[in-house]
């Protein structure tokens, strides 16, 4: 159905599904939200972190005295004098630990590694201070790149992935194709960026301490947390009602947030730790590199024989997260035979960790522009080969999918693209002022994880409802989206459910990551508001004085604040008339959710898009512009449209960012990047984004868990990255295979 | 960022004797000073603001035709004056393809003059670099450089003006005037910035205490306003520094050329004048061949500096392009994306409806 | 050497004791007088998250240094509402969703209230995705943002009855 024919608004009819305003728009609009440097406890300290220059050996000497010397100083933190710890920094914590530095000894293992913290009375005093250090270092050569690199066979990719997957004999459907492409594509290393850099506050009071920093997985840190400073679980209180942006690398503690907590214990002052947007290129994680080969087989009619995808992955030289870019092959093109697999190779830089789309990102960048390369090579529409191999089951697995309306997303997107309009050959447009316009496309795709949470709803005598957990919003809405889900399990008014969220003291909502938050608290909220009902229902058939008196069996309806017997809607009564008959002052619902493990082992679960891209280029200059982009998501159940289209549009802002911009330079002699900073290292402006269109695809999964809620937030930059480069391809007929795509590269080509 | 001594003077006079003393340097909008500040490239023991300092702030059209800027002009306030922009077309548009709105508020026309390298190697105090440490080397040369210098370089350094304003004040024969310890004396922009030298670390004519208070163009500078352009090539379509960049202004007679002014920017240490090529287009016919033998002209002298033999193509083209276009006509009206090579694409305003299938 | 400075912040006359030229206006607002909503993103002008009005004028207050401010008037993204009422650029935002996370969220903000008052895009969307371009948002709100600005422009210019136009001459024809 059109949008013209029907609002979004009037789809669900629930509160869940309502195109709703941030909750906290207004905190947000007027600098009242508060984010975690912006606190301010009284004796605060303030931190500043030393860096190492080079990329690899050892910290000789700094000229702490120097440091110690200025005006404000308070302490130096280095390896020399560091407390002790109570965690091996070097023992991975699981489930999602990495090996962090925290001052234990004096090797440089990659550039910008803490290797000292200076506190002072002020900001610039500890800047100064940090500055004065002058570290002296004992050298070795940084290996960097894909020559100086070390490779290695991992035993996982990603969190405890197989580094390998193999279906059907790949060997013999290359051998009965009729067709073979074949694509070396390379991505770069990317860092997150997110606006607000990694900041902690951290005040103790005897062995208890209060943390203010940007968190996408409260309890989890928290448990983290107590294990470093020996103090159990409950004495560490994490406050993270806001983050500035996450993207990944604030699920994942980092050394910098454990040195200025030890800081603070020894000091027993507040201490405020803030890294440089420069700092932020290191220690917290970064998208690895890749250097990726698919084969893709066919018979002359397009239809796939084997499909290999192998991706050599980056990762440092002391820990192993490897970005997972080959499994992008496994759920979307119906091939019978398959084969993904990776290696590594270990570099002098800091460990990449989960970045927006970890894997897919990559993955389905090299996939995309090898599904293009193939259709070109069979005299076919992109559209058309992606529909010819259209799996109806999961590929790798043969498992159906819990849902999956990509076929309408096809159409719907196309349609709106013009897609039918476009020339099979490159270099056949040109607009009005003569510049390359080209067209191409991707599916996009992501999966669906499901993460353990809890919640609670408390009923209240005048009828509203206080909802408690502790979820994580970084900029998807959270607090908009997870209050919808609970004022619909209320039968309540969103404006009447008080939502408390972003404490580590509050019900564990799980992980903010993976597209998987809204559906994992969301489920918790929607158990959690279900038990709060199901005991006023309780209260109420069990009370002879209710008009619901009796109706146990039949069932009550809760909505608008009341429950309705459902056989006979004329008879019901409101919360609080219940609450108060019952002299109760509320009842208290709670829920420890997860999805049913049976639901993952049995169905393939995943959102799909598809991503349709114009470009323009400057045929002399070679200046690309994205013009036009269009993209339609069907992602289950949609709880909010309005926040939804705003997570699509952010996500094929960052296909545009992997396509056209992103990009960490690294000296290849010192290990050192060279544009660390906003400057030089290039995110899209506003100009650089051109009118967007994420179309809605309406989708009902009863499978995927009951809620029927997918995530949306990372699947707009897969789809997105390979539609960008198969347009520059249609634009000017030359495939470039090398991420981001450069003014140079099209030059050369052309 | 090291304590520093900070020093308001009342006059002109008082700033030049202050700043001579060594250690010191002129805060006027800070924009490029406290950035290097924070990085430690600069660790000044003296800040002198003259950022309040009366009379620097006015433009003042001269009897003679030309224009006295003064050299606290804030960037956005001569690229938004009316009759300077209409009578200096492609220095206005340089001046908006510069930074973003807020550091054009805040940057004057006397610092941008005076801004720094963008090398990174530069901005890297763990590295080498002549201009920092006269005969530490330089890391660009062997390092991470498709940037960098096409023209003017020798090993010493290799870094490039940074400067879009800089780029069209070259092309027009801009005089920069100087308060300094000995009086005032007159600097064509062209000696202005100093190419690198084995000898040297000095970036420009200015000696210690040396003060920017103006800027003038001269009466022919606006026989160019009909027919001026600058183009600049950006990795991301604005709050980008350019690739390259170019300032290409022709005074037609009928369909012949009678003058023409090139210059090119992001090229060299300096914004790059091309002489030869303007007296290459003198009596011409704007034509392709013409514009193209002007770019050859241009760029004979221009080799790469190391990864980055693709700016001297790309030079060539942007040059007749600029000509290109200069010869079309100013536009009417600023140019959406000023400078850029997508001048007519108004992308349609963004739809607020949300849109289900 | 402390010294002091006269600054008006949100409309409120300050004498301001510096101990510390190093001081950045930034650094004033966020970590001595407790004005948070300013955010620092770069501290390097590279990122537009620290916009404020100077003197009406939107410019970095991380690349300004507070002692050289004697004397000027600063407004932050808490003195621009109305007491309980939103200026339309904070509505606008809300409404099309021009924000995510909100980090950015005050810099674009004051960056779009100094582009509305400059004048200098009009109803043109591409000027103001233009002249919003030193406002850098990392979770891609844009769409809603140049939408926000042209919404609230839209508002102001019905509310102060001056047609927006904005769009500058240049050149010969202007002369």
């Amino acid at each position: 159905m059109s949008p013209e024919k029907q609002p979004a608004t009037s789809r669900y009819g629930s509160n869940a599904g309502q195109p709703l305003t941030r909750r906290d728009g207004i905190l947000k609009v007027t600098g009242r939200a508060t984010y975690a440097a912006d606190n301010h406890p009284e004796g605060l300290l303030y931190a500043v972190m030393a860096v190492s220059r080079i990329a690899r050996g050892r910290v000789r000497s700094m000229n702490v005295d120097a440091a110690k010397a200025h005006s404000g100083v308070v302490e130096v933190l280095t390896p020399a004098n560091r407390p002790p710890l109570f965690h091996d920094p070097h023992e991975k914590m699981p489930p999602f630990g990495f090996r962090v530095e925290v001052l234990q000894d004096d090797s440089v293992r990659y550039g910008n590694q803490p290797i000292a913290l200076v506190i002072a009375e002020t900001l610039e005093a500890a800047t100064e201070g940090a500055a004065l250090l002058d570290p002296q270092y004992d050298t070795e050569p940084a290996r960097v790149g894909r020559e100086a690199g070390i490779r290695f066979d991992p035993p996982a990719v990603s969190i405890g992935g197989p580094p390998k997957t193999a279906h059907g004999d790949v060997e013999a459907g290359f051998s009965n194709a009729a067709i073979t492409v074949e694509a070396e594509v390379e991505t770069p290393p990317q860092y997150h960026n997110a606006m607000e850099p990694h900041a902690v506050v951290a005040e103790w009071d005897g062995n208890r301490v209060v943390l203010d920093m940007p968190n996408q997985a409260l309890a989890l840190s928290c448990a983290s947390y107590a294990a470093f400073f020996g103090i159990p679980v409950d004495n560490v209180t994490i406050r993270s009602p806001f983050l500035g942006g996450g993207f990944g690398s604030k699920a994942i503690l980092n050394g910098p947030q454990i040195l200025a907590i030890l800081a603070a214990r020894m000091l027993n002052r507040p201490v405020k730790l803030a890294l440089t947007r420069a700092q932020m290129y290191g220690p917290v994680g970064h998208r690895g590199q890749t250097w990726q080969k698919i084969r893709i087989g066919m018979e002359s009619d397009g239809t796939l024989t084997a499909l290999h995808h192998r991706s050599l992955s980056a990762t440092s030289a002391f820990d192993d997260f490897l970005e997972p870019a080959a499994n992008a092959s496994l759920p979307l093109y119906a091939s019978p035979a398959i084969l993904v697999e990776h290696e590594g190779i270990r570099l002098d830089t800091g460990t990449p960790g989960p970045m927006r789309a970890p894997g897919e990102a990559s993955g389905s960048a090299a996939l995309e522009v090898a599904i293009d390369e193939a259709a070109q090579a069979c005299g076919m529409d992109p559209l058309a080969f992606r529909l010819k191999n259209y799996a109806e089951t999961e590929p790798a697995t043969g498992k159906p999918f819990s849902s999956k309306a990509l076929r309408t997303c096809y159409e719907e997107g196309a349609t709106r693209f013009g897609w039918s309009r476009r020339p099979r050959a490159a270099g056949q447009m040109r607009d009005e002022n003569g510049l390359l316009v080209g067209w191409g496309m991707g599916t996009a795709v992501f999966g669906c994880p499901h993460f353990p949470a809890e919640a609670r709803a408390t009923l209240r005598a005048d009828g509203t409802a206080l909802v408690e957990t502790g979820a994580a919003d970084m900029g998807q809405g959270a607090w908009t989206a997870l209050a919808q889900i609970a004022a619909e399990a209320l039968g309540l008014d969103p404006d009447q459910v008080e939502f408390h969220s972003g404490l580590s003291t509050l019900p564990d909502a799980g992980i903010a990551g993976g597209s998987g938050h809204t559906a994992s608290a969301g489920l918790a909220l929607n158990q959690a508001g279900g038990d709060a009902i199901a005991q006023l229902s309780d209260l109420a058939v069990n009370d002879p004085a209710s008009r619901l008196f009796g109706a146990g069996n039949i069932g009550l309806t809760a909505r608008n604040g009341r429950l309705y017997r459902r056989d006979d809607e004329s008879r019901s009564e409101s919360y609080a008339e219940i609450l108060a008959r019952s002299g109760r002052s509320d009842v208290v619902g709670t829920a420890k959710s997860n999805r049913d493990p049976t639901v993952a082992t049995d169905h393939a679960l995943y959102s799909h898009g598809a991503v349709f891209a114009e470009v323009k280029i400057d045929p002399d200059l070679g200046q690309i512009r994205t013009t036009r982009l269009v993209g339609a998501f069907a992602a289950g159940r949609i709880i909010n449209p309005r926040l939804v289209q705003s997570q699509y549009f952010g996500g094929m802002i960052w296909g545009i960012s992997f396509a056209l911009h992103e990009e960490a330079i690294t000296d290849k002699r010192t290990g050192r990047i060279m544009n660390a900073d906003l400057a030089e290292y290039h995110v899209p402006v506003n100009a650089d984004v051109p009118p967007l269109e994420a179309i809605l695809v309406p989708e009902d999964d009863a499978i995927v868990n009951p809620i029927g809620v997918k995530g949306v937030g990372e699947i707009g930059i897969t789809g997105t990255v390979g539609a960008i480069a198969n347009a520059v391809w249609h634009a000017t007929g030359s495939r470039i295979r090398k991420f981001p795509i450069r003014i140079e590269d099209v030059l050369s080509a052309r | 960022m090291n304590r520093f001594d900070f020093i308001r003077p009342a006059s002109l006079a008082e700033a030049v004797t202050a700043a001579a003393v060594p250690g010191s340097v002129y805060l006027a909008g800070g924009t490029n000073l406290l950035d290097l500040m924070k990085i430690g490239v600069t660790r000044p023991e003296r800040v002198i603001d003259i950022s309040r300092l009366p009379g620097l702030d006015r433009i003042d059209w001269l009897p003679d035709g030309g224009v006295r800027i003064g050299a606290l002009v804030r960037n956005a306030d001569l690229a938004y004056d009316t009759r300077f922009a209409a009578t200096y077309p492609a220095i206005a548009e340089a001046l908006l393809s510069g930074a973003s709105a807020q550091l054009r508020n805040a940057a004057t026309v006397g610092g941008n003059l005076l801004q720094r390298t963008r090398c990174a190697y530069f901005q890297d105090t763990a590295g080498a670099c002549n201009r920092r440490e006269l005969g530490s080397g330089c890391d660009a040369l062997h390092g991470e450089n498709r940037l960098h210098a096409v023209l003017g370089w020798t090993e010493q350094c290799i870094a490039t003006h940074p400067s879009d304003f800089c780029v069209p004040l070259a092309a027009l024969g801009a005089v920069v005037e100087i308060e300094g310890v000995e009086g005032r004396k007159d600097i064509p922009i062209e000696n202005l910035h100093s190419l690198p030298d084995a000898t040297s670390a000095q970036e420009s004519a200015l000696l210690p205490g040396d003060l920017i208070s103006g800027l003038r163009l001269p009466p022919e500078a606006a026989a160019f306003a009909g027919n001026a352009r600058y183009m600049k090539l950006r990795e991301r379509a604005s709050y980008a520094f350019a690739v390259v960049s170019a300032a290409a202004m022709l005074d037609m007679d009928g369909d012949t050329i009678r003058a023409a002014r090139l210059a090119l920017g992001a090229v060299a240490a300096k914004p790059w004048r091309a002489h030869t090529a303007e007296a290459a287009l003198i009596g011409q016919r704007p034509t392709r061949e013409a514009f193209e033998k002007a770019a050859t002209a241009a760029l004979t002298d221009a080799r790469p500096s190391g990864d980055n033999a693709f700016k001297i193509t790309l030079a060539h083209r942007i040059l007749v392009r600029a000509l290109t276009l200069a010869h079309e006509g100013t536009p009417k009206v600023m140019p959406a994306l000023p400078a850029s090579p997508f001048p007519e694409q108004h992308l349609p305003a963004p739809k607020g409806d949300l849109h289900v299938a | 050497m402390p010294f002091s400075i006269s600054l008006t912040v949100n409309g409120q006359p300050n004498s301001i004791a510096l101990d510390d030229p190093r001081v950045t206006l930034l650094d004033l607002l966020r970590e001595r007088l407790h004005l948070t909503g300013t955010k620092k993103g770069c501290d390097r002008g590279q990122c537009g998250a620290c916009t404020v009005l100077l003197d009406g004028r939107r410019i970095n207050a991380c690349l300004t240094l507070a002692a050289s401010l004697d004397g000027s008037t600063v407004t932050t993204i808490e003195g621009l509402a109305d007491g309980a009422e939103l200026h339309a650029v904070q509505a606008a935002f809300i409404a099309c969703d021009g924000l995510q996370c909100g980090y950015c969220t005050p810099g674009q903000i004051m960056s779009a209230v100094g582009l509305l008052s400059e004048g200098h895009a009009g109803d043109d969307p591409e000027r103001v995705r233009e002249l919003m371009s030193g406002n850098i948002c990392r979770c891609g709100a844009y769409q809603g943002i140049t939408q926000a600005v042209l919404e609230a422009g839209h508002v102001l210019s019905q509310k102060t009855g001056v047609p927006d136009t904005g769009v500058q001459e240049n050149g010969r024809n202007a002369a």
